[in-house]
């Protein structure tokens, strides 16, 4: 069973998402990026995959700035290939895009199982793994938390809806999947894993064209002006300890006898 | 223009309010646009379900395939539907079905997508598809393209529209079949609690930083009379049963109080929980976007701040 796990890399929300706030445009350049959490998430179950039934892990991802920190790291935890697609390609490239630069390259490949993460953070344009679906015609389960091999070529999954409802699917591969969440929270490399699977494991670079496809002429980004916002409570822990109190009486929200 | 497609959702208990929220919105548009609306319905029961919307036209895939969802089947009846009925736009409520067949049909039928969709506008017959991106710290205004968009909407984007409609109904049939097939369907296993019958919701999120700072949030709930919900990123750590979760693949709640401790309020999160009566978020991020849904919120340390209030509540 060889397995497709697609990583991308997305602004580090933890910094500050840089806005020319007169063109509504995002600085793509000025944002630090990080691996996109879910990504993390399908990566994981792909090596649990792994572990559990033999599966060959091939991690994927489109060079739309460095990437190769994310490959190397996807190595050290145990993925046995990683690809980068060169092109003409830069941060602001679309998920239509890189869906397309990504179906093409598994279309060539072979693969039975395609997994990432089920969303992430900025997708305006769509998902990855359906759009990837999409274009291969492959089916395709979202919002996946547990991925197991079946008999015959069988993948089973777990598709979860609101409410905590949980649908047990089985489908022939191949198939695409929309990990939401791994059976356990993703391994750890450290850095000093990275750095030494760098120097011994080569990235294996495939070159792509600058796909077409609908793209939207000119999205605008702005900061949400909040409807209502918190009334901010200042003050050390004791100060705001006393004022939540005091809210809670003035809600009836005190239980104290 | 092709008219206005709605995907509808239901549940044991009937359509999903995001469903009508899509419908209403949907007429809306339809009005200025010129245009008509049609709702497309799964499942068996669907014609009687779907025979009130207030929409032009209902379209239902009742039979055999549909007797429970499948992703893949209703991606095969969607794409033959939209072929056939050329929609300007096709609005999905943007759950896991939305997330399955949203961005499935564009891939297949080559229709560009527009994700978390919070609003549409419209302006001199132009529409303008609002977005909420990077977990709610932006918003995209993306002009919808004059041949058409798929949009996946946010629950909870607008008020429901009414079921007082009276559309042509037809029904579809054919072969719709996939490789996946889907084996059984899990009810959701009761929790030693249920927090969406709770007046009060201690909720912590990743702020919470170790399971050894759980006690402090049981400690703080006990006090206040409530109990101790979680965000997702809690439930996958393996912190707190999945039974505790709030949010889109979790519960819904609708507490008289939401203690959000350590929660950054992503869209998924608030979808489950701010119609909460009141709201108060503890974060040391004061742009983290569970304050624009919080009535109160403070920066001080939640991992402080817990004990301090247990204190005070125990007349300590």
């Amino acid at each position: 069973m060889r397995v497709a796990v697609l990583l991308k890399a997305v602004p580090d929300l933890v910094e500050e998402l840089v806005l020319d706030e007169e063109s509504g445009s995002l600085q793509y350049d000025e944002m630090s990026y990080v691996p996109s959490e879910w990504d993390d998430q399908a990566l994981e179950e792909a090596l649990i995959l792994k572990e559990e039934s033999g599966a060959q892990v091939t991690a994927i991802a489109v060079s739309t700035g460095d990437v190769d920190t994310m490959l190397f790291t996807a190595l050290a935890k145990g993925a046995d290939h990683v690809v980068k697609i060169t092109g003409d390609f830069d941060a602001s490239m679309s998920n239509w895009q890189q869906a397309r630069v990504l179906s093409d390259y598994v279309r060539e490949q072979d693969f039975d199982m395609v997994l990432s993460g089920v969303q992430a953070i900025d997708d305006v344009d769509g998902q990855i793994p359906g759009l990837v679906a999409g274009f291969l015609n492959w089916p395709h389960a979202s919002v996946v938390t547990e991925v197991r091999m079946g008999g015959d070529s069988k993948v089973l999954l777990r598709q979860e809806y609101s409410g905590g409802l949980v649908a047990e699917i089985e489908v022939e591969s191949p198939v695409v999947i929309g990990v939401q969440a791994a059976r356990k929270p993703p391994r750890y490399a450290s850095v000093a894993k990275v750095r030494q699977v760098a120097k011994s494991v080569a990235i294996e670079e495939v070159s792509a064209g600058a796909p077409a496809g609908p793209a939207f002429a000119d999205i605008q980004f702005v900061r949400p002006v909040a409807a209502g916002r918190a009334e901010m409570i200042e003050g050390d822990v004791d100060a705001v300890a006393d004022r939540i109190v005091q809210i809670l009486a003035d809600h009836n929200l005190l239980r104290r006898a | 223009m092709g008219p206005i497609l709605i995907v509808t959702e239901s549940t044991a208990s009937g359509i999903t309010d995001s469903t009508k929220e899509c419908v209403g919105k949907a007429k809306e548009l339809a009005k200025v646009l010129g245009t008509s609306t049609v709702a497309l319905g799964f499942g068996p029961g669907a014609v009687d379900r779907l025979r009130r919307l207030d929409v032009n036209k209902v379209i239902a895939a009742e039979d055999g395939e549909f007797a429970v969802y499948n992703p893949a089947v209703c991606e095969n009846a969607l794409v033959q539907v939209v072929a056939e009925t050329a929609p300007f736009l096709t609005m999905i409520p943007n759950t896991t079905m939305g997330l399955d067949l949203g961005a499935g049909l564009a891939g297949r039928n080559n229709i560009p997508l527009i994700a978390y969709c919070s609003d549409l506008q419209e302006q001199d017959g132009k529409i303008t598809a609002v977005s909420q991106v990077f977990a709610g710290k932006l918003l995209a205004r993306v002009p919808v393209p004059g041949d058409g968009a798929i949009v996946t909407v946010l629950p909870g984007s607008w008020p429901t529209g009414e079921e007082t409609g009276d559309p042509v109904v037809e029904t579809i049939s054919g072969d719709y079949s996939s490789r996946m097939r889907v084996i059984r369907v899990i009810e959701p296993e009761k929790g030693d609690v249920d927090i969406t019958k709770a007046d009060i919701l201690v909720s912590v999120g990743r702020g919470i930083e170790s399971p050894d700072n759980l006690p402090l949030a049981d400690e703080l709930a006990e006090a206040m009379g409530g109990v101790v919900s979680c965000s997702r990123p809690v439930v996958d750590a393996g912190w707190l049963p999945k039974a505790r979760q709030v949010g889109k693949s979790g519960q819904t709640v609708k507490p008289k109080l939401y203690l959000a401790c350590g929660i950054s309020g992503a869209p998924e999160h608030l979808q489950g929980m701010r119609d909460a009566d009141l709201i108060i978020a503890v974060n040391t991020d004061e742009e983290a976007s569970i304050m624009e849904a919080a009535h109160f919120g403070t920066t001080v340390d939640m991992l402080d701040l817990m004990p301090a209030l247990a204190e005070r509540l125990r007349g300590g």
